[in-house]
């Protein structure tokens, strides 16, 4: 029996091998091999406490893009947002700070709005909701102040 | 008087072979790179060697690969069932064996499979006169013996961490779908959403200094080899040992600067 070709294995062998890099990077990472076109759209909030660069922007539950950066203006954050060109945006839609279940990262969660009026690249959104502060509401909770 | 002096003698004699041993490490490297700039580049040679470290360890890797992924499921699987966080095994499996465990078992796999090797034919080459032979001929060594070793190192190791990786993700899904009825889709999107670019670039650049590291230490304990067929064992063993112990200290600074 001939044994194999040196220069055959190593070929399979380096084949297999740069499968397993592209299924990994392609596969169980988020590299964007064609890359879809966002839009920059600015919102201000109160705080961002918890908010990192790069997190999900969602409408409805869907992925529409990510938090590009995050910079303190005027003493307010303001989060420039990167959204899908094909996602219109409405003048009076709402951004909030949501939590994934109990403990889990945040997220830019946008409700659209009803106005006529959309929003161009690099405009504002105005109506935002800062995230619920956990801490806050169990300290409320626990010194009985929940009643108000 | 003397007597006082002899604790002193014993360190400073200490001190004096380790600093040697590490630059003689040094020379030999910086004599490799700078070998491996110019022509003639034996390509046959590299293509043999990455036969031989790369292809000779796929089957170990294979095995290794999969059991760690799923001994990594199974056991998470129970620590995490008790918070009701068995959503989160996929992530944890994933970022574990692509950011700590590929680089590291893989590397390990190599030194204990290739590097033992390397440093056992050099050696035997240095003991036998080869690699004087080769001198006299007017054929470089470090180019002949050493720089297919090195970046045949540098290839295989970051294709065989994939491969380990690939096949541990896949064993944890074994795991964690067939066993503990864990949703497939669960498994898959909950790694996609946690992976990030930045952590499969560090598993990368972890093997590819793997790989360096451990073709240099194998192919120098071999080239320095002395004392006949004890000298080969000892080398042999030098070479395994100090490997390992290199990569797992390497991986911890690597790790604090990535992180950092």
């Amino acid at each position: 029996m001939k044994k194999f070709d040196v220069e055959i294995v190593v070929g399979i062998f380096v084949f297999v091998g740069v499968l397993c890099l592209i299924f990994i990077s392609a596969k169980l990472g988020k590299i964007d091999l064609i890359g879809g076109h966002y839009y920059p759209v600015k919102a201000v909030f109160s705080t961002v406490k918890g908010l990192k660069k790069n997190t999900e922007v969602e409408i409805a539950g869907v992925s529409v893009g990510k938090v590009d950066t995050i910079k303190l203006i005027d003493y307010e954050a303001v989060v420039s947002l990167s959204i899908l060109d094909d996602v219109k945006l409405q003048d009076d839609a709402i951004a909030s700070i949501r939590t994934k279940g109990l403990l889990g990262e945040k997220y830019v969660e946008i409700t659209p709005g009803g106005s006529d009026k959309l929003l161009q690249p690099g405009d504002t959104l105005h109506e935002t909701e800062p995230p619920i502060d956990l801490e806050k509401l169990i300290g409320n909770f626990v010194f009985g102040k929940v009643k108000e | 008087m003397s007597w006082i002096f002899i604790p002193f003698k014993i360190i400073g004699s200490y001190t004096h072979r380790f600093i040697r041993e590490l630059g003689k490490m040094t020379c030999f490297i910086i004599s490799s790179l700078f070998w491996m700039l110019f022509p003639p580049y034996l390509l046959q040679r590299i293509i043999k060697q990455i036969n031989f470290v790369g292809v000779k360890t796929t089957p170990v890797i294979v095995l290794t690969g999969s059991f760690t992924g799923m001994v990594l499921a199974l056991q998470t699987y129970y620590a995490l069932v008790k918070f009701g966080a068995e959503a989160s095994l996929g992530p944890v499996v994933a970022l574990s064996l692509i950011r700590e465990l590929g680089p590291v078992i893989s590397a390990l796999m190599v030194t204990g499979c290739a590097g033992s090797a390397l440093t056992a034919e050099i050696g035997i080459m240095r003991i036998t006169e080869q690699i004087d032979a080769l001198d006299a001929m007017a054929l470089n060594p470090y180019k002949y013996l050493i720089v297919p070793n090195i970046l045949a190192g540098i290839l295989s190791l970051p294709l065989l961490n994939a491969i380990f990786v690939v096949l541990g993700v896949f064993g944890g899904y074994a795991i964690s779908v067939g066993l503990m009825d864990l949703s497939s889709g669960t498994y898959f999107q909950g790694i996609r959403d946690f992976i990030k670019t930045q952590d499969i670039l560090e598993g990368l650049y972890k093997s590819l200094s793997f790989g360096f590291l451990i073709t240099w230490i194998s192919c120098y304990k071999g080239y320095y080899t002395r004392y006949g067929a004890e000298g080969v064992s000892k080398a042999t063993i030098q070479s395994v040992v100090l490997s390992s112990v290199l990569i797992l200290i390497w991986d911890y600074f690597m790790t604090s600067i990535m992180i950092l």
